[in-house]
C-alpha cells in the first residue's frame, strides 16, 4: 500500500489593503509539486463545510487554501460571524478579489506548488468565483457553483456590477454546475449567464441538473441529491485534471 | 447572500445569549439559508448587539408559516399593549 498523508492548518495571509486574514491550508504531504485551488466559501461563512471541502481537494491531491472572507466580522463561530456579515450586506467585491488574489499568490510562493491554481465556489462564492475569473487574469480555471446573482440587478455600494456584465473579461476556463429548481439563480438567469458566454466566445461547460436546487453538494443540508453530486464532483476532478495537472 | 433580503431596526431592550443577557442595539430580520433548521431558506431573526463580538446574538431560524404567525401575534399583542398604555394615561 503506498504511503498516504496530508496536512491541515490555519495561515494567516495578507489580504486587501494589507489587512491580515485567516486562511485554512490542506495538502497531501510529500514534495509535490502539488496542483493548486482555492476556495471561496460560501454566504453561511467559513464554516465545517469548507473546512471538509479543503480536505477533499488536498484528498484528490491538490494543495487548497480557503480564506476567511468574512474576517474583518469578527472572531466567533461561522454561523455567527456569517450573522453579521448578512447584517453588514455581505463583504465588498474589492475586498474579495483582494484577498482572494493574497490566496492565489500564497499557493503560487509555495515550493511544493506546480504553478497552476484553480478557483472553486459555491453559493455566493460561486458569484465570487465568476466575478474573480472576469477581473484577475491569475488563475487556470475556475469552477463556479450556482453562483447566486451572478446576474444581478439589485446592485449593491458593495457589489456594484453585475458579474455577468463582464463575461467579456474571462481570463480561464469555466465549470459550472447549476440546479434546474434552483431559485437563485434561476434557471433562466442560468440562460443569460451561457447566453453571454457564447457571445463572447468563452471556454465553457455548463452541467444543470434536474431534481436538484441550490446547494444540492451540501451533505449536512436537506437540499443535498446524492446523484447529482455524485455526478457533480465526477465533473469537478475531470475538469481540474484537465486544466491543472502540468 | 443568495437572497439579499435582509430589514434591520434599532432595538432597545435585551437579549439572552448562551453566555448571559446582553443589551440589544439591532434586530436583524432575513429570508436567507439557515445554519440549522432543515429548511432551504428560513425567515431568520436575529437579536445583536452590534458594537460586541458577532456572537453577541440571540438567533431564530422559522418557517415562513411561523414567521407570519409571529408577525400576527406581534400585532395583536401591540394593539392590546397600545390600548392598555392609551387607559392607563387616561387614568393619571
Amino acid at each position: 500500500m503506498a504511503y498516504e498523508g496530508m496536512i491541515a492548518e490555519t495561515v494567516r495571509i495578507t489580504g486587501h489593503n494589507g489587512d491580515p486574514v485567516s486562511a485554512y491550508v490542506a495538502r497531501p504531504l510529500g514534495a509535490g509539486p502539488f496542483p493548486g485551488m482555492v476556495l471561496i466559501h460560501h454566504m453561511p461563512g467559513w464554516d465545517e463545510w469548507y473546512r471538509e471541502c479543503t480536505r477533499r481537494f488536498a484528498h484528490h491531491g491538490y494543495a487548497t487554501i480557503s480564506h476567511n472572507l468574512y474576517e474583518r466580522f469578527g472572531e466567533g463561530k461561522a454561523d455567527d460571524v456569517a450573522a453579521k456579515a448578512r447584517a453588514a450586506g455581505g463583504v465588498a467585491d474589492d475586498q474579495m478579489i483582494g484577498d482572494t488574489e493574497a490566496a492565489v499568490q500564497f499557493l503560487r510562493r509555495q515550493l511544493w506548488h506546480n504553478g497552476k491554481v484553480g478557483l472553486f465556489g459555491t453559493c455566493s462564492g460561486g458569484r465570487q468565483t465568476f466575478l474573480f475569473a472576469c477581473k484577475q487574469k491569475s488563475i487556470d480555471c475556475a469552477v463556479e457553483l450556482w453562483g447566486g446573482r451572478v446576474v444581478q440587478d439589485d446592485l449593491t455600494e458593495k457589489q456594484p456590477v453585475s458579474p455577468n456584465t463582464l463575461t467579456a473579461g474571462l481570463s480561464c476556463p469555466l465549470l459550472g454546475l447549476f440546479g434546474n429548481e434552483d431559485r437563485s439563480p434561476t434557471p433562466e438567469q442560468v440562460d443569460q449567464h451561457e447566453a453571454e458566454l457564447k457571445k463572447a466566445g468563452k471556454n465553457y461547460e455548463f452541467h444543470r441538473y434536474d431534481g436538484a436546487g441550490h446547494g444540492f453538494f451540501y451533505y449536512d443540508r436537506p437540499n443535498y441529491r446524492i446523484e447529482q453530486a455524485l455526478d457533480g464532483w465526477q465533473k469537478v476532478w475531470a475538469f481540474c485534471e484537465k486544466h491543472l495537472s502540468k | 447572500m443568495c437572497t439579499s433580503i435582509v430589514e434591520i431596526v434599532d432595538a432597545s431592550g435585551a437579549g439572552k445569549t448562551g453566555d448571559g443577557w446582553i443589551d440589544l442595539t439591532h434586530a436583524v430580520v432575513s429570508y436567507d439559508h439557515p445554519h440549522h433548521a432543515l429548511l432551504e431558506e428560513a425567515i431568520t431573526i436575529d437579536f445583536v448587539n452590534s458594537a460586541l463580538a458577532p456572537g453577541a446574538r440571540v438567533a431564530v431560524e422559522l418557517t415562513l408559516e411561523t414567521g407570519k404567525a409571529l408577525r400576527d401575534a406581534l400585532t395583536r399583542a401591540i394593539a392590546a399593549a397600545d390600548k392598555e398604555e392609551a387607559e392607563r394615561h387616561r387614568a393619571t
